[in-house]
């Protein structure tokens, strides 16, 4: 399933015609933060899949892979300052050994836990009862699925991928996902290529029929995310030529509206080491909090990152174009 | 060398360099009609692909393909829309036809 691709080690970052900060000033905003009410936290870049747009670059090969040492410091964080929401990502979280010591854990202590699962993983050894875990511990699982057909979604996320994935939608199905009040399921639908997402409401409406009458599987939301000019998504935008266009696309969509509710206003992001970022794409532009923030979780402290200034590039354009684009969906409906 | 270019078409506004006024009505005109109305946004970039390619523009054609995948339609939808629209165009030509059969039959015994 998982293709043989290079790691991606591009050393020039995408360039837009005009800067992100410049163009926030030409609206007369600036991008603080607001609070830390999500730790997202990246447990590796393991993956059993190597999807051809994965902007952290996650791969069977990848060997990075958080320690049970950090996912104690992780717990320590929301237990001491009570933070409402552990954002589970990587790679595929599942394949991370202390995985389900930090669901479980979290559980206990009362944050509300998501999971960015590829439905794939629960065909891996060992993690086929993962509906059963996650019902458990009530996740709220978010699972990737660019298209309701075959073709697009297996030239996005691999051969197979496409079959394997409803068959692990079905399995989510019959444990309650999707189905029992509370038990969420949300999908995430990306572009498999190079240009902006449709509408989410309407896109929705087309997934859970077309899903639904075709496949018999149901889910709750879908989420449209826009697709980053980072790592091997930005290697397919210079490789087939769209880079220029793609940034032009990204900046002439730009809308202000979409800056007050962005993500980075309201989480931290957490990498396999426990360092700490504005958000997972600058996790894997290596930019870091702004000088004087606390930089690893050992140190973290949400009054002291709380009115802190983003730390941003041409890349942030990718979160405000449009109706925004965010890990839940649009920003402003 | 070739006549039509891929960037020009993001110049199209410098058209409205001459008549500016006559531009502004066009451009009023033509994005008023993209809007979601009776016929959804999707459903209006179909039709604009499909009289792109029976119009043979290519920059309508670039322009309405993104459209179309930016307002949720696959490949498979866009190219029956694409059929559709040569179809009809076949069929105008075809038509035609009868006007070479009226002809034939005027002379002929």
């Amino acid at each position: 399933m998982a293709t043989n691709l290079p790691v991606i080690n591009i050393k020039s970052p995408a360039q837009s015609a005009v800067g992100f900060d410049e163009k926030l000033a030409t609206h007369n905003l600036e991008l603080r933060a607001m609070s830390v009410d999500t730790l997202q936290v990246n447990v590796g870049k393991l993956c059993n899949q190597a999807c051809k747009h994965c902007h952290v670059d996650a791969s069977p090969k990848r060997t990075e892979i958080m320690t049970r040492e950090t996912i104690e410091q992780i717990l320590t964080a929301i237990r001491q300052f009570k933070i409402p929401t552990l954002d589970i990502t990587g790679g595929a979280p599942e394949l991370n050994p202390s995985f389900r010591y930090l669901v479980s854990e979290a559980h206990k202590i009362g944050a509300k836990i998501l999971v960015r699962h590829n439905l794939t993983v629960m065909f891996e050894d060992g993690q086929e009862d993962l509906p059963a875990f996650f019902r458990l511990h009530a996740v709220e699982v978010i699972s990737s699925l660019p298209y309701f057909l075959e073709q697009q979604t297996d030239a996005q996320r691999g051969s197979g991928v496409f079959n394997k994935s409803i068959e692990a939608l079905r399995r989510l199905n019959a444990v309650g996902y999707g189905v029992e009040k509370d038990l969420i399921l949300n999908l995430v639908y990306n572009p498999v290529g190079a240009f902006l997402p449709p509408a989410q409401s309407s896109v929705e409406t087309d997934f859970k029929r077309e899903m639904k009458t075709r496949y018999d599987v149901s889910f709750n939301n879908l989420f449209t995310i826009t697709n980053m000019p980072i790592k091997r998504f930005l290697s397919y935008l210079r490789r087939s030529g769209n880079e220029e266009r793609y940034m032009q696309k990204l900046l002439d969509a730009f809308n202000p509206s979409t800056v007050a509710g962005l993500m980075c206003r309201n989480l931290i992001s957490v990498d396999w080491t426990g360092r700490l970022y504005d958000c997972d794409f600058n996790q894997m532009l290596d930019l870091t909090l702004e000088d004087g923030m606390p930089q690893t979780i050992a140190d973290f402290d949400p009054i002291k990152l709380a009115n802190r200034r983003i730390v941003t590039d041409s890349h942030c354009f990718g979160c405000t174009a449009g109706s925004g684009s965010s890990c839940g969906g649009v920003v402003v409906g | 060398m070739h006549y039509y270019n891929e960037e020009d078409l993001a110049r199209f506004g410098e058209i409205g360099k001459s008549r500016p006024d006559l531009f502004e009505k066009f451009m009023a005109w033509y994005e008023a009609c993209q809007e979601d109305g009776a016929l959804s946004k999707r459903e209006k970039a179909l039709i604009g692909l499909a009289v792109s390619v029976v119009v043979q523009c290519p920059y309508c054609i670039d322009a309405y393909t993104n459209s179309c995948l930016e307002s949720g339609s696959n490949i498979e939808q866009m190219t029956e829309a694409m059929h559709l629209a040569s179809a009809i165009r076949g069929g105008a030509s075809l038509i035609h036809g009868i006007q070479s059969h009226n002809a034939h039959d005027k002379v002929s015994m």
